[in-house]
């Protein structure tokens, strides 16, 4: 195995540079290192001016997602010797804007994350604070691996859908509302505005790289094509509607 | 400011589940393509022996058939990728246990060839 491995990390300067480019860095290859320690090593070691977002290096908080070689990864499971003797290319997620070097703009999906309702919604005005919602195994199954999200948008850097039309509410949203939908303390046709329109999961055609792409497990197209299913009962069969 | 990653006009050679995606939205046109050839074929019983000779001298010709063997074509990876999302969007449970995606799928594809089956038994033996 040789020493060490070239990234080929995507710059953009907004106050000088119209559009990214790419500058190659040498960094250590150790068998133990992950591309966001390469990334650390040019930071800390050969070039401070590189901007990339981080935080738990464990695959939890979803801030390290990256394109890695043309594919959506978090940085910090993705490892540099799976890419020996390289070269590795870093950028920036694909499909959303970059504001500089691997840092992208995420308000497009912190505003539509909210306008599926990610929480308990219930019908009844008693809230949620003063009872307590049973639930057997089996539901728990139900909804468990969409729980599993942790927003890291790799999803929505691999839907080309999203990438054609930004309008598009996304595979995680979806995925989360979905999440709620099925927990058996909410009522599910609250979402119902949101989710069965154009920009909702009408807008899915069923690439099926969200699901490729979710470092967590989650499974968004089936989350998507399942409301599909509901949506068109709800809205086509007379009792459907409530 | 912010740079707009721009989608390249050949996103779609990127990866092998784009290129089935956008070959499962063509076949769209393959669909409607059916559609008129069958509108066609019932015009042309409606107007009569002759016209019905004529409608088939006019799918018998060369060009005819590769449009349609082509659209078939499209038609089967359209059926064939329809049936595997079934399993995505049906989640069935029977006495407590999820019955099994394969099972969904193998479900809807013994369906399709039952009814093919008995497609082609009309169009052989009744005929």
């Amino acid at each position: 195995m040789p020493d060490t491995i070239t990234l080929q990390v995507a710059r953009y300067r907004p106050e000088s540079e119209s559009a990214p480019t790419l500058q190659e860095y040498e960094v250590p290859l150790r068998e133990e290192w992950a591309v966001l320690d390469g990334l650390n090593y040019v930071k800390d070691h050969l070039d401070g001016t590189l901007s990339f977002r981080w935080s738990c290096r464990m695959g939890i908080c979803g801030s390290c997602g990256m394109t890695v070689n043309g594919d959506p990864a978090l940085t910090c499971g993705t490892f540099l010797t799976d890419y020996a003797p390289g070269p590795v290319r870093v950028e920036p997620l694909a499909n959303f804007p970059v504001i500089r070097d691997l840092v992208v703009e995420i308000d497009d999906f912190l505003h539509k994350l909210p306008e599926v309702k990610p929480w308990l919604v219930r019908d009844d005005d008693g809230g949620v604070d003063d009872v307590e919602f049973l639930q057997t195994p089996e539901q728990l199954d139900a909804y468990k691996q969409y729980s599993m999200c942790i927003n890291c948008m790799l999803c929505y850097s691999a839907c080309p859908v999203y990438g054609i039309e930004p309008d598009f509410l996304g595979p995680a949203a979806i995925a989360l509302a979905q999440r709620y939908n099925l927990a058996p303390a909410t009522s599910a046709h609250q979402r119902l505005d949101v989710l069965a329109t154009d920009a909702g999961v009408w807008a899915c055609t069923y690439v099926g790289e969200c699901t490729r792409a979710c470092p967590k497990g989650v499974d968004p197209a089936g989350a998507i094509q399942r409301y599909k299913l509901t949506a068109a009962a709800r809205t086509l069969l007379p009792w459907g509607k409530r | 400011m912010t740079y707009h990653q721009p989608v390249p006009l050949l996103w779609w050679t990127r990866r092998r589940s784009y290129v089935v995606f956008v070959l499962r939205e063509l076949s769209s046109v393959a669909v409607a393509w059916f559609v008129v050839h069958f509108l066609l074929l019932v015009t042309a019983v409606h107007r009569g022996p002759g016209a019905y000779q004529e409608f088939l001298d006019w799918s018998a010709r060369p060009l005819i058939l590769v449009v349609n063997l082509v659209a078939l074509a499209f038609v089967v990876l359209h059926a064939v990728t329809w049936f595997n999302l079934a399993p995505k969007a049906l989640v069935v449970r029977v006495q407590g246990q999820q019955v099994p995606p394969r099972m969904i799928a193998a479900g809807h594809f013994g369906a399709w060839f039952v009814v093919s089956a008995i497609v082609a038994w009309v169009l052989v033996v009744m005929l």
